[in-house]
């Protein structure tokens, strides 16, 4: 009897999740436009998925309490329904399609990394629903031909280009010898390419070309073959794991290498948990709060990262940021669309060409932002040991000069 | 194949070095598995996330400002009531079942445990570090962390404590007799129930060490328990339940493999290496290894 009474209770309840969740979404209701997004708030991508939502929010916030978006006459509010993809992709392409035929959503957000956005974008083509992302910068996603996919962040084979660049600038313009260390995932194999094409270009030679394992914690071996080859740069890209790893033990090997290039500094924490250890690492970033491009809604980094900090209390990484430019390109897109209809919104998308205080968006035919250059930071330490990452190039960026090459660990 | 490690001598010896020291740390893991393999014939899938859940501990207390090596101390301590609290909700129903069921159940509890821990900790690899500095050798062609010599030494201190301890104590006697025949040692009156919270226990304890020193010499995150649970399964089947030494050297053995497999085909292969040998190991002894209980000298 018992069990009966449970089972019945069981279908009543899942019936009541259906029919609720079948009307009462779509589109665009009354004075709301509803948007989709699979974010990671669970599982290995959980930190960063959260850095996204808050960014979210955050410009959602902005957005409506600054009058919302005008189509048609009439103002209209940003709604997000958000759905944890638990940091896997399969459950990320379920509910991609979950929000689509089952609430309705006919626009879209991205979701946290290249991985999960590869997992979502074949769905969102599928339906012919606009996606704007942030947090995928993986190369592959934008040579496959979407018509849909917006990224308003640069593609992850930039990232590191300009340390090489650099690097054979301050050799004089000759070529210079490169030690890599790539984890073997999409993005940073990405990254990888991008030094292979950035080495062809200016001449240089890549002497040690290691992969990084998932499990990554040692890379011991790598280094013991820097110390020995004294490459004149060296990069490493495995996410946090990566910069964390190479960070504690170039710091214990007392490994001398004239540049240090990495990924995801800022993700780790390296200048504050980690500072005089990581002390003249280059950094890539897509973002950094002291960049002096302007919008009407955040004003400019220096505002968004104070306003960030009042609101969620940390500093806002990049993930943040890229994320909360996402709704001002929808915003911009739909108002000059003057539409919902899909297909309109998708070619205002497309013709975007906008400053907001992230950065210049506009897209390539293949959806990736061409008109951002990534920066580079260095973190710098003061004579008490506060560290703090400074921008130091582009040139026209730069807040501090770049500290080359980097002093022996004998001499610190 | 990269056959660098070969053409500097000075690599190998650094290779061999830090596979030394490394392997001590996978020992010190290894035999709390065979201890409560050989007593309680359970095969504890969830070794290494208690080893990350362990490092999570000195990790807190260097974010609290204290030296992360009192988590040696610390962290066993802990982490011996959360083994006695395992072997109370689960352990102690799957104790005297099929080998299959207690794998299943300690994968269970594995999985449980990388979730709970991505929950309260955060999906971030996070490490402590010691400010211990660096050796140098051979005119400073060979480089030591001092942090990975400073875990070797603690672990073989704590597996020198844990042999007087069993060989001296009560508890110790009492865990030996039960591991050599469980009901004959309750019919003499030892509470073999006792004995078995006990010995989980104790391996929890000692993977709380080994895991301070993981966060102290390497990183931890959530979801890098299995690897470890690997590694010192495959110890254990090549050492055999009870064999001291044999972990110690078998330990010792894979840490030198995994550092040379790293400079011979890459730090891609370190880990698929390890798997691969655990299967080659698994097939050759697939006659030796008996289904019963071996016993614990």
């Amino acid at each position: 009897m018992k069990l009966n009474k449970l089972i019945l209770s069981f279908i009543s309840a899942i019936a009541i999740l259906f029919s609720t969740s079948v009307v009462s979404f779509a589109k665009v209701v009354g004075d709301k436009i509803v948007l989709g997004a699979a974010i990671s708030l669970t599982g290995k991508y959980s930190s960063n998925g959260v850095h996204t939502q808050n960014g979210y929010n955050m410009a959602v916030d902005r957005i409506n309490s600054m009058g919302g978006v005008k189509v048609g006459g009439k103002t209209y509010k940003f709604e997000i329904i958000y759905y944890d993809d638990e940091s896997n992709p399969k459950r990320a392409a379920q509910l991609a399609e979950r929000l689509i035929s089952q609430d309705g959503v006919e626009f879209m957000l991205g979701p946290y990394s290249s991985g999960l956005t590869k997992a979502i974008a074949p769905v969102t083509e599928k339906y012919g629903v606009p996606m704007v992302e942030a947090n995928g910068a993986s190369r592959s996603l934008f040579t496959k031909g979407y018509k849909y996919l917006f990224a308003v962040l640069a593609p992850a084979n930039l990232y590191l280009d300009v340390a090489i660049e650099t690097a054979v600038e301050l050799n004089g313009g000759k070529g210079v010898r490169i030690a890599q260390a790539f984890e073997q995932d999409a993005f940073s194999q990405d990254v990888r390419l991008g030094i292979l094409d950035a080495a062809e270009r200016t001449g240089s030679e890549i002497i040690i070309d290691d992969k990084l394992p998932k499990e990554l914690n040692d890379m011991a071996a790598t280094l013991v073959k820097v110390k020995q080859m004294k490459p004149d740069v060296l990069v490493v890209s495995g996410h946090t794991k990566g910069a964390l790893t190479a960070i504690r033990q170039i710091a214990e090997m007392k490994v001398d290498v004239p540049m240090l290039a990495m990924t995801h500094c800022d993700a780790a924490k390296l200048s504050k948990q980690h500072g005089k250890n990581s002390q003249y690492a280059l950094c890539a970033s897509q973002w950094h709060k002291s960049l002096t491009y302007k919008d009407n809604f955040f004003k400019d980094g220096m505002t968004y990262a104070a306003d960030f900090q009042k609101e969620f209390g940390y500093d806002p990484p990049y993930q943040s940021a890229e994320s909360s430019a996402a709704l001002l390109v929808f915003k911009d897109a739909f108002e000059r669309a003057n539409s919902f209809d899909q297909k309109k919104v998708r070619d205002a998308l497309a013709a975007t060409n906008m400053q907001t205080f992230y950065g210049n968006i506009k897209f390539a035919p293949g959806g990736q932002n061409v008109d951002k250059p990534m920066v580079l930071f260095q973190v710098m330490c003061d004579g008490s040991g506060k560290c703090e990452n400074k921008v130091v190039a582009p040139l026209k960026w730069a807040s501090a000069k770049l500290i080359h090459p980097i002093p022996k660990w004998s001499e610190r | 194949m990269d056959f660098m490690v070969f053409q500097y001598p000075m690599i190998t010896v650094q290779a061999c070095l830090d596979g030394i020291l490394l392997g001590v740390l996978f020992a010190l893991i290894a035999y709390g598995m065979a201890l409560q393999w050989g007593v309680m014939n359970i095969i504890n899938i969830a070794q290494g996330d208690l080893v990350i859940l362990g490092g999570y501990i000195a990790y807190f207390m260097y974010l609290y400002g204290i030296h992360p090596a009192w988590g040696v101390i610390v962290s066993p301590f802990i982490m011996y009531f959360v083994g006695i609290g395992i072997y109370k909700l689960v352990i102690n129903k799957v104790v005297d079942r099929d080998l299959f069921i207690s794998i299943l159940a300690t994968f269970g509890i594995s999985i449980l445990f990388m979730q709970l821990m991505n929950f309260a900790f955060g999906a971030d690899v996070v490490l402590a570090n010691s400010g211990y500095g660096t050796t140098f050798l051979f005119d400073s062609n060979v480089v030591l962390p001092n942090s990975k010599i400073f875990s070797a030494v603690v672990s073989i201190l704590f597996a020198i404590c844990l042999v007087i301890y069993m060989k001296k104590s009560k508890l110790g006697r009492a865990i030996r007799a039960t591991a050599q025949n469980a009901r004959a040692a309750k019919i003499l009156g030892v509470d073999t129930e006792k004995v078995y919270a006990a010995t989980f226990g104790i391996n929890a304890a000692l993977c709380g060490v080994a895991g301070a020193l993981i966060s102290i010499t390497f990183t931890i995150h959530p979801y890098m328990g299995l690897p470890y649970t690997i590694r010192s399964f495959m110890i254990v089947i090549v050492a055999g339940l009870g064999n001291l030494p044999g972990v110690a050297l078998s330990g010792m053995g894979l840490g030198v493999f995994e550092e040379f497999a790293d400079y011979l085909l890459g730090t891609e292969f370190r880990i698929g290496s390890v798997f691969l040998l655990l299967v080659l190991i698994l097939v050759y002894r697939r006659f030796k290894l008996s289904r019963k209980r071996e016993y614990l000298k």
